[in-house]
Formats: structure tokens, sequence, C-alpha cells
């Protein structure tokens, strides 16, 4: 019987030819990751039971970038925890401040991730890196801690869900459509337990950058992994960042599926998940005209270069609308100065956009952009749960760089078109 | 030994948002994070609950981001036990690692209403509802988890095979 992506890697680091489905099965781990929230109750659960020594320091990143810059006295006891526990344990991937940002964008810019690996991280959108091949998922700072001081971690082995995509998309239409399609479809509890596998012509079009952007949001459908072949764009991406020789797996042509679901990416209008699910998905121009008063542009689902410039392709030469405060966050700190050398930064503040530096900050209602009772927020980020970004009551809508830098300018939500024209060249 | 408690009832998709909002991430003490559990679910929680209390729920219960401060807001409060339909997966690691009692059953999540008086016996595999005179049978958690709670939790685990070694 045949694997899938996701059986492959798990059979690989648990020394094992084969594992099926339901399988619990000891592995060894590649990177195990933490952030600044995460760290800390990790940190503290080592030292609550004397375990002084962490297994492998270089197997290890520590990224600061929730409260980052710390925004108060508790958040920067947090980040001086982390800081401290690194120097201790000699973990030299520990970043705060300089050539660092949002953690899933600057490990995979950094090379930290290759083809094949296996990746865990105190944080959910862990997932991230399946789309450059590799199996990632996310835990809980125990278990983490657990990795950080045996190398392994259990996991049962979970089905597969195949994801087929064909078709040209259309104008404005990238990989978080892409995704919000998939969970408006199969709701935020359809992948529970279970690998997204990723296929089609119309994925392989897209560059790396969308590709993220899928297997970013798994987790919003409750799955513990999303995962793509690495293919060539994947390696072109990656040369020049990872060290080692990466892994390529490919599923077998007889591997088993536990469900299939087949889209034609030429029907996917551009899309928005409105308030409190992400499951909650609707063609933009069902909500069109919904008056709003910020925008975000940011975070790891969307904070990428590629989403910088379709931002600046639409308000090039235009304001963002008086009502809107519009905040745009590049993901790290090389996204920052390649959007600087581009003149991308420049484009967005003549816009009136507000640039800050790289943090999660408002993705998960930190800081840098905090929602009051009642506002509207049109955001490229992953989560639109009740008080995700604010006030309880306040209201967040998901949705691409494309349609959020378009609602910035009209001040409510808008398709794309109806700030350029059908006759303007559209990005993706 | 059976654990008896009053039942507050919520519904699916209760997400880590929820239970604990991310402006009260900024601590690890979970006496200050239970001030905070559930509060955008509903901001009278935390005023209600009481040690011992049992959360019944839906779908997908604790899905959402990876802090372990939701189960730890939840274990700071005193909530003697979680059951719902499903967990999401980050979540049920959590608390299971945390040693908390957490027991998937739609069985019970749908048959049970805020205010029944649930009786729990772990070990026997039971839940009887006191309020309705029901009694289910639940499933016993799989064997290797099992280790991991027999050891008292999975850092007692982490230490015992440390030294093993």
């Amino acid at each position: 019987m045949g694997m899938t992506l996701t059986e492959k890697i798990i059979a690989a680091h648990a020394g094992k030819k084969y594992v099926e489905p339901g399988e619990l099965v000891g592995v060894k781990v590649d990177l195990a990751i933490a952030n600044d929230i995460t760290a800390p109750l990790a940190i503290k659960q080592l030292e609550k039971y004397g375990i002084d020594k962490v297994h492998d320091p270089d197997k290890i990143a520590l990224v600061m970038d929730h409260f980052f810059p710390p925004k108060d006295i508790l958040s920067a006891q947090q980040i001086k925890i982390s800081r401290d526990f690194a120097k201790k344990m000699g973990i030299k991937n520990y970043f705060e401040g300089q050539d660092s940002g949002v953690m899933h964008t600057i490990l995979p810019e950094k090379g930290f991730i290759a083809p094949g690996d296996l990746v865990i991280g105190a944080d959910s959108h862990t997932c991230t890196y399946g789309a450059l091949g590799a199996f990632s998922t996310g835990v809980g700072s125990t278990d983490l801690a657990y990795i950080w001081a045996t190398g392994e971690t259990w996991l049962k082995v979970p089905e597969t869900m195949k994801f087929t995509f064909y078709g040209k998309p259309q104008r404005w239409v990238g990989g978080k459509d892409f995704v919000l399609t998939v969970i408006g479809e199969i709701g935020v509890d359809g992948a529970l337990y279970r690998a997204m596998e990723y296929h089609g012509e119309a994925i392989k079009e897209l560059d790396v950058e969308n590709r993220l952007t899928i297997t970013n949001m798994a987790i919003e459908a409750g799955g513990k992994n999303a995962i793509m072949e690495a293919d060539e764009k994947v390696l072109e991406w990656l040369k020049g960042r990872i060290k080692k020789e990466p892994v390529i797996h490919k599923a077998d042509p007889d591997a088993k599926y536990c469900c299939e679901y087949e889209f034609d990416a030429s029907k996917i209008e551009p899309v928005v998940a409105a308030p409190n699910l992400p499951s909650n998905v609707k063609p933009v121009t069902e909500v069109a005209g919904k008056p709003i008063n910020q925008v975000f542009i940011g975070s790891c689902t969307n904070g990428r270069m590629s989403d910088l410039r379709i931002a600046a392709h639409i308000l090039k030469g235009r304001k963002v609308h008086p009502d809107v405060r519009c905040i745009v966050i590049p993901a790290s700190d090389r996204v920052y100065k390649q959007a600087m050398h581009e003149g991308i930064l420049e484009i967005l503040a003549d816009a009136g956009c507000l640039i800050s530096t790289s943090t999660c900050g408002p993705c998960l209602g930190g800081h840098m952009g905090i929602l009051a009772e009642g506002e509207v927020c049109v955001s490229t980020s992953n989560r639109n749960f009740t008080g995700r970004m604010g006030h309880p009551n306040s209201e967040v809508y998901l949705a691409g760089p494309a349609v959020a830098a378009a609602s910035a300018v009209l001040g409510r939500i808008a398709h794309p078109d109806e700030v350029v024209g059908t006759k303007a060249e559209a990005l993706v | 030994m059976a654990i008896k408690g009053r039942v507050w009832k919520f519904g699916d998709d209760i997400n880590t948002d929820e239970i604990i909002p991310a402006r009260y991430l900024i601590t690890t003490d979970p006496k200050e994070l239970a001030k905070h559990v559930m509060e955008d679910a509903d901001p009278e929680f935390p005023k209600k609950v009481q040690p011992g209390d049992i959360i019944v729920a839906g779908k997908n219960f604790g899905c959402g981001s990876s802090r372990e401060h939701a189960p730890l807001a939840i274990k700071g409060a005193g909530i003697a036990a979680i059951i719902a339909e499903s967990f999401a997966r980050i979540f049920y690691r959590n608390a299971i690692n945390l040693g908390m009692i957490v027991i998937e059953s739609p069985e019970i999540a749908k048959e049970t209403d805020e205010g029944d008086i649930l009786e729990i016996d772990i070990e026997k595999g039971i839940v009887k509802n006191l309020t309705k005179g029901k009694e289910y049978k639940i499933k016993p958690l799989p064997e290797d988890l099992k280790k991991i709670q027999e050891a008292g939790g999975l850092m007692e685990y982490a230490k015992a095979k440390l030294e093993g070694k």
C-alpha cells in the first residue's frame, strides 16, 4: 500500500518503512520553535522539573514576534525570559530586533526549513512550512518543552485529505482565495486531526509565497498539517537559503486518502471570510459596500513581498479613505528592506498607509491596531473569531491583499476592479 | 475517585481567543489567567464559575491558537473537567499534557443542559447525569497517552525518560 506525503515524512522520522493512519509513533524532530508567548511557558516547565539542558540547541529556534517590540512591562519580561534562556542553553537561533520578524516568514526566508523536514512549533501556524514539502504542525508549550529536552515527540499518523485545484484563476485570485474557499467548503473542523495534501496545475502555477498562504491556514480548518510536493519552484526559491540537501518526497500513486476534493480555480472569485468564523466565506461582491474602519495588511498569512506588491499596485497614486486607518506591517525585516528598495513603502506612505516594524501585532489583537466596539476591519490575517482583533463586538473580514487594499481606498469592502477598473493589469 | 460538579454549557467552535483573549497573554500565571477565562464567550463567566464546575461544549472545543494559556486558564479557575462533542487537536494535547480531564462524547454533550450535575468516574469510565438520571460509558485513553497520564503528566514522563538514559 502506498503512502501520502505526510505518511512518508513521519515514517522517515520514526525510523520505519511504513506507517498508517491512527498509528501512534515516536519521531525525531528536526526543528522545535516557539515565540514570546509560548516559549516562557515551555521554559517554566523545564525549570519546574529541574531539566537544565536541552537535547540539541541547534534544533531550536526562538522568534520574538507576537508582542514585539514589547508593548508593556509584562511583555518585555516574557521576552527577557526567552532571551536569557537562549543564552543559558547556547541557542544561537534566537531572533529579536535585527533581521527578524514574524516567525513563519523569517524561518523559511533564512533557510531553516528544508523539504522532508519534520518541524514542530508552539504556534498553531507552524503548519505554514508544508508548502516547502516539509511536515510541520503546532503544539502547546509542554509538548515543546518535552521536545527541547529529548529531541523527540509522539504523533498520531493523520488520515490525509486530498485537494486538487485545476484551471486558470480569475483576476486577483491568489492563495488566500484558494484556502478560504477550501475552509468555506469543509468548515473550521473539516480537517480535524487530518493532513491536507494539495495537488493540481493551479497550485503548481502559484508562486511559493502564495502556496505558503495556503498551507498557513490548515489550522483554520482544524488540520494537523498541510503539505505540497516540493517542485522546481520550491527548490529554486530555497537556493542559497538551505544548508542541507533537500529530501524530496512524492505521494505514491496508490496512496490512500480519506477523502478527495476538486476545485475549478476559474470558478473562484476573490472572497472574504465574514465574522466570526474563517469558514463564513462569501464572494467579495456579496458583501461589497460594507463600511469599514481599519485595514490590516500583514501577518504570517499575507505579509510577504508579493502581498505588498499587490497592495502598492492598487494604492499607487490613490489615497486611503479618510474614515480608514490602513496598517501595513511587512512580516519580516527583509521584506521591509526589499519593499523599501522597490519603492513600495513610499507608494504606501504616500497613499496614507501606516507602516510599522515587523510584528504579529494586530492579527491577534495584541497591539498596533486594536478595534473599538462596533468597528469593522478587513484583514489579510488568518482568524476572525469573536474579539480576535479587539472588542468582542468588533468585526473582522479576512481577505487577500488585493481586496484589503481596494477596501482601504473606498472605505468599504470592495472588489479590486472597483478601484482599478477591469482593463488595468491585475497582480497575484 | 469520582468528580461531581455543576455544568456550564457552551456551543460549537469555542476558540482559544474566547477562552483567553490574546490581550491577557502577557502572563503565564494560571490564577491571573483564570480571572479572564471564557471572557469573550461570556463576560460574566469568570465571576460565576466555581472550583469543581464542569464545562460541556459542542464541536471543535479549543480551536485556534496553540496557546497553552487556554487550558491553563480553565485549570486555574478550578474547572474539574471538560466534555465536548469534539476537541481541536492542539487543545486536546495541551490539556492531557497538563493532566486535565477531557472527555470526547457527542452523546453527553448533546444531552446535558446548563446547571445539570454530573458525576465523572474516570477509572470506571462512567459519567452520570444526576439531574437527569442518565448514565454514560466513556472510552478509555489510548495506551500511549495513559502512560503519560500515569506518569503524572508529560514532563514527569520526560524526566523519568531522561533519568533512565
